[in-house]
């Protein structure tokens, strides 16, 4: 394998002068000239349509897509818990270097400091920017802003709305967006699914479409291109993403030349619903909020088949306040995941499945009262009972892990461009600053300081600095890859098999949560390896797309996407395999302390793993970009 | 359980649509709606005949994609539940269900159970929001939103814009969720300067959209799945009165916002 | 969107940053008359107007069991109040005035939400089933108009003595004498109070309507002020269709 170091592009200077002197060195486009280039952003989520609206307000022509019908939709929306902001309104000791530090602790030591820092800078910005927007935050009696804590931290700055966060953060975002629309800047392309990047002369120029309800294959240019496009939780099949959540875009810029970074951390979210039926389409997360007031139990005894009101106290195992006395229940989520599979793998797990540990509210109810819990977590015990038909104010709730988060992504450097001149990636969909594990309440956070304050700088430096010659969608290159596209759905729909993708989608995610899920070995990664191949043969022979693709077709969207999954399902178990350390959500069997905390290789393994594409069934180059720590010393992560 | 439904099929905007019967077997109880369908559309899958398009994707009651009717109730008749959180517990054995798109001249029928909502987008482009771009904000406390206001907001700020209220409302009428969106807007400080144009445009632009006119049945706040009261309703009126009845020295403007084009 | 035959559209052909089109709003009145929810009001207020005057009619109706003095002098009253400073029926001519433009505008706007509202559906569901609206609230439209026709007539009948009556039995401000005349033809006493059913069901909808559309009901209060609106309702049907009754029975003759 190759070891390519890759340039990050820091600026220079202490940590706490990066980005400033990074913004003043930029270059600036005169106001005037805005109108002259045209910006194309795919996704709008916070990402999205927060870049889409503050780069229309300077004045660019900004293109947003989305496979939606709405803006509105955009899966950010279902973020519950809350965003962080070193505010320190609690004069609680928080401040902009203890957020840059947890994050770094937080994700095991793989993330890029300057990337950190400059998301605790840029947190306290973001809280003043949805305030304004007019963002229901929660308060006080006073009117002031209300906070509380979450996994992994000592303070309390996590700002919420109710357990609606993401939703009233995203609604925000998409105001703005529709104001720009309204006022011109922004043009909205909704049902309109990216298919593939065009890449012209080294630049990204552009992207192909396909409408949704026509079945149009179009090419659209630009002078740069943003993705924010989400995560690729959906390679497990059961995550808590939403149905439609892929990772098509991009991987299919991975395909044209982007480098994929640390895809194999993905984040294991601990307070999920358990999984109760094989018919199950998806997995329901509960906010980590509840972890706050929640206390998370087992039975001592193994096979306990009381119901969990009749345990007594002296029979109850308080696992995570055993194990990590000082952090409790509010322990990081690889830690609380990993916690809860080991406790379910001794047989100690509950619900009928055994896949499942209790996350009890009867203390805090008694300390705090039924009201202020309702008026705390009250939707979140709605959706628990709406799904279970269980009160969890009367009975513990259960909860199991379950895939929610993908810390990995596309590589970018400090501007946000990928190794892709003019190909820029904000939000999930990059791997930037959440290294090996992402603390609760911090996706919002960076989904929103990348969207509204990193991409409106760094794409303007980006055209002022680069002559951008005029390209065109007649361009050789717009129909190579348009003829591309479409090849690859007439041959999707050719096949005429018998299995739907739904269903190869189904069998894949069994398989990588299986081999390359909470633990993983070098044995359960070389099987993986060994069968995504055969099942990606015969999803291209036996795959079955009923209709055409010159109308709605959602079987057709569905079944491009699973063709994506499986490619990334094998650069996922390439990269876990090749990573020979434990570190946050990447977990190898192999390499763990005597207490079973995961151990880290720092001499080795200190840097990212950026995946270059070669081709179908060649395999992938790896290039690395080392990680320096000149402010966090590396430790190993103690939550005890 | 097994259970016979009879589905609208149309397979584009244009095309004629008609009731199809189907028979799914083997349900549980534990599965929700959607996942009832998802077994329905693998069963067509395997026999050749085109999937029912419906729309969803969270599944988890926030994001608003999904909705239809069941036997005649906007999101299957479950208090404060979208037909993604709707338990197939809620149903019996043999039970017969007609499942219907929404039906309103501004939420045309893409195909099957889908429909296009994007009016409700160019409401809110007609001033569903608070002019703030990005870097101008002051600190986030320097606003002090009293918490009744900020609980209001909140509520009204629920709308997952989902269409129920305009499917189950007799006048297909969008007042529900305009006033969700001008109640959260217009009790908050920072909503106060822009308040009379906002409910101006907004009001004018969901008659301009091709949505009737509320007579007070209260059907879209039974069928809500956020529970958005028409209390709401009142407050967008009052605001309406107030924005035309103010003196002021600058007339507020109206804005034209052109038809998407699609 | 293009067809598909054109779909390489270009953005940078594409994009034009559209001057917002904005028109200044020099009667904000016109523009709330051009809204629903400003028709709505304006129904709303001027369906105050009417009930205030209905209760006031009702009241006065009931002075007929105080005799035909009694009534007849009140029918003398409404003309000569405001006297001198008013001329004789003046008084009555205003009130006539605003509640034509009342009714007027009540009609007009009603007829414009309802043909709005058609249009907002043109295909009806194939199945579609109420939750929460009551029978009164969907009967408005069709009892409107049963309440425009019957006004129609009341005024032929009673105000003017043009139908209903043989000929020379209609004598002006003879009221007494009148309304035993009339409702002693049981098809029109029938009538009228069919017609006071279908007030009494506009009026349950009507008055909760109105504090809801001019924003007083509350989810909190919504409750109580459904009853009290129900109250009011039958409380006018039972006083407007008692004296009828009260003819067809003999008790007043």
């Amino acid at each position: 394998m190759g070891t390519t170091m890759l340039d990050a592009r820091i600026p220079s200077g202490p940590i706490e002068q990066k980005w400033d002197n990074c913004r003043f060195e930029m270059k600036l486009v005169n106001p005037a000239n805005r109108r002259k280039f045209s910006i194309i952003i795919v996704g709008s989520g916070l990402a999205g349509a927060a870049a889409a609206a503050s780069l229309g307000q300077q004045g660019y022509q900004v293109h947003c897509f989305s496979y939606h019908d709405s803006p509105r939709r955009a899966h950010s929306i279902a973020a519950q818990g809350g965003i962080n902001a070193a505010k320190n309104y609690r004069n609680d000791g928080d401040s902009i270097y203890r957020l840059f530090y947890d994050t770094v602790k937080g994700g095991d030591f793989r993330a890029r400091e300057a990337n950190v820092y400059r998301l605790a800078q840029l947190s306290v910005n973001i809280i003043d920017q949805c305030v304004a927007q007019g963002v229901p935050f929660a308060r006080e009696y006073g009117g002031l802003l209300d906070t509380r804590s979450f996994g992994g931290v000592q303070v309390s700055r996590t700002f919420y709305a109710r357990g609606q966060t993401g939703q009233q953060l995203l609604l925000g975002a998409y105001q703005a967006l529709e104001e720009q629309i309204a006022a011109g800047t922004v043009k909205m392309h909704s049902r309109c699914e990216m298919l593939d990047l065009v890449v012209v002369d080294g630049r990204a120029r552009g992207i192909v479409t396909r409408n949704l309800v026509t079945g149009a294959i179009e090419c659209h240019a630009a002078d740069v291109v943003v993705l924010a496009t989400g995560g690729y939780s959906n390679v497990f099949n059961l995550s808590t993403n939403a149905k439609a959540s892929n990772c098509t875009a991009i991987w299919r810029a991975h395909r044209r030349g982007a480098f994929f970074a640390n895809p194999c951390f993905t984040q294991i979210h601990p307070t999920c619903i358990p999984l109760t039926s094989e018919h199950q389409s998806k997995l329901t997360l509960m906010s980590e909020s509840l972890r706050n007031d929640g206390r998370v139990w087992v039975p001592k005894k193994k096979g306990d088949q009381r119901s969990p009101n009749e345990i007594p106290e002296e029979d109850r195992d308080y696992y995570l306040e055993r194990r990590y006395p000082s952090f409790g229940n509010l322990v990081p989520r690889d830690i609380a995941s990993r916690a809860a599979k080991e406790i379910c793998d001794e047989g100690r797990g509950v619900g009928s499945s055994g896949q499942g540990v209790y996350l009890d509210f009867r203390d805090a109810i008694q300390r705090m009262g039924l009201e202020v819990v309702r008026e705390k977590y009250g939707n979140l015990f709605e959706i628990y009972e709406k799904i279970t038909g269980e009160d969890a104010y009367k009975v513990p709730m259960r909860i199991y892990p379950a895939p929610h988060y993908t810390m990995g992504g596309l590589w970018v450097d400090y501007h946000l461009m990928s190794n892709v001149p003019g190909l820029f990636v904000g939000g999930e969909a990059n791997f930037s600053d959440h290294g090996a594990n992402r603390l609760g309440a911090s996706a919002l956070m960076q989904g929103l300081a990348d969207g509204y304050f990193i991409i409106p700088a760094t794409v303007p430096n980006y055209i002022a600095a680069n002559p951008l010659a005029k390209v065109d969608t007649s361009h050789p290159a717009f129909q190579a890859v348009k003829a591309d596209v479409e090849k690859r759905i007439s041959t999707m729909l050719s096949i005429n098999g018998k299995r739907s993708a739904e269903s190869f989608l189904r069998e894949l995610g069994k398989l990588v949560w299986d081999d390359c899920g909470m633990a993983r070995s070098e044995q359960s990664l070389q099987h993986a390896l060994a069968e995504i191949p055969k099942l990606r043969d015969e999803f291209w022979h036996n795959l079955r797309v009923i209709g055409t693709g010159e109308e709605l077709n959602q079987s057709l969207e569905k079944a491009g996407r699973v063709a994506d999954f499986f490619e990334l399902a094998e650069l996922l178990c390439i990269d876990a395999l090749h990573r020979k350390e434990s570190c946050g959500g990447h977990f190898r069997v192999e390499y763990q302390t005597p207490d079973g905390e995961a151990r880290r290789d720092d001499e080795n393994f200190s840097y990212c793993a950026a995946w270059e594409w070669k081709g179908e069934g060649v395999a992938p180059e790896l290039h690395k970009e080392p990680l320096t720590f000149e402010y966090v010393h590396l430790t190993q992560r103690s939550y005890k | 359980m097994n259970l016979f439904l009879k589905i609208w099929r149309q397979s584009r905007k244009d095309a004629p649509g008609e009731f199809k019967e189907y028979q799914v077997r083997d349900i549980t109880p534990d599965m929700s709606f959607l996942e009832m369908l998802d077994a329905l559309n693998e069963d067509l899958n395997a026999r050749g005949e085109p999937p029912v398009a419906f729309e969803h994707d969270c599944r988890e009651g926030i994001c608003g994609s999904c909705g239809f009717l069941i036997n005649g109730v906007a999101h299957g008749g479950q208090r404060g539940t979208t037909v993604c959180q709707l338990s197939m517990r809620f149903f019996k054995d043999g039970d017969r269900l007609t499942l219907e798109p929404w039906r309103a001249s501004a939420f045309p029928i893409i195909r099957d159970l889908v429909v296009d909502r994007s009016a409700f987008d160019r409401i809110l482009q007609a001033g569903g929001f608070i002019s703030a771009p990005t870097g101008s904000a002051p600190d986030a406390n320097a606003i002090l939103v009293p918490k009744e206001a900020a609980d209001t907001a909140f509520d009204a700020a629920a709308c997952i814009g989902c269409g129920a209220c305009v499917a189950a409302c007799p006048n297909a009428a969008a007042m529900l969720f305009t006033s969700a969106k001008l109640t959260h807007l217009n009790k908050l400080p920072q909503g106060q300067p822009q308040r009379d144009q906002r409910t101006l445009n907004m009001a004018a632009a969901m008659s301009r959209e091709g949505f009737g006119s509320c007579t007070n049945h209260g059907e879209c706040e039974a069928v809500c799945p956020k529970e958005i009261p028409i209390e709401f309703i009142g407050n967008m009126n009052r605001d309406l009165i107030r924005a035309a009845w103010k003196r002021r020295r600058e007339p507020l403007t109206l804005s034209e916002s052109p038809k998407d084009e699609r | 969107m293009e067809a598909s035959s054109a779909a390489t559209s270009s953005v940078q052909r594409t994009a034009q940053a559209a001057e917002r089109h904005v028109i200044p709003v020099t009667n904000p009145l016109a523009v709330f008359w051009a809204t629903a929810i400003g028709k709505k009001v304006v129904m709303a207020i001027t369906g105050v107007i009417m009930i205030g005057f209905v209760i006031l009619h009702m009241l006065g109706n009931l002075k007929i069991f105080a005799g035909p003095d009694q009534i007849n002098a009140y029918s003398r009253f409404l003309r000569t109040v405001g006297e001198p400073e008013l001329g004789y029926g003046d008084a009555l001519w205003i009130v006539r005035i605003v509640l034509l433009t009342a009714v007027t505008l009540h009609i007009i706007a009603a007829v414009q939400l309802s043909r709005m509202s058609w249009a907002a559906r043109p295909t009806q569901y194939y199945d579609h089933r109420n939750v929460e609206t009551t029978f009164a609230a969907r009967t408005m439209r069709w009892g409107g108009l049963l309440l425009a026709i019957f006004i129609v007539f009341h005024i032929l009948h009673f105000t003017l003595g043009a139908v209903g009556f043989a000929p020379g039995q209609y004598e002006d401000l003879h009221v007494y004498q009148n309304v035993v005349a009339g409702f002693s033809v049981w098809p029109v006493a029938v009538f009228y109070i069919i017609a006071m059913a279908a007030l009494c069901l506009h009026l349950d909808h009507g008055i909760w309507s109105f504090i809801q559309t001019l924003g007083w009901s509350t989810a909190r209060n919504e409750a109580k002020l459904k009853v009290i609106s129900r109250i009011i309702a039958i409380v006018i049907f039972a006083g407007f269709i008692s004296v009828p009754l009260a003819v067809m029975t003999g008790l007043v003759h």
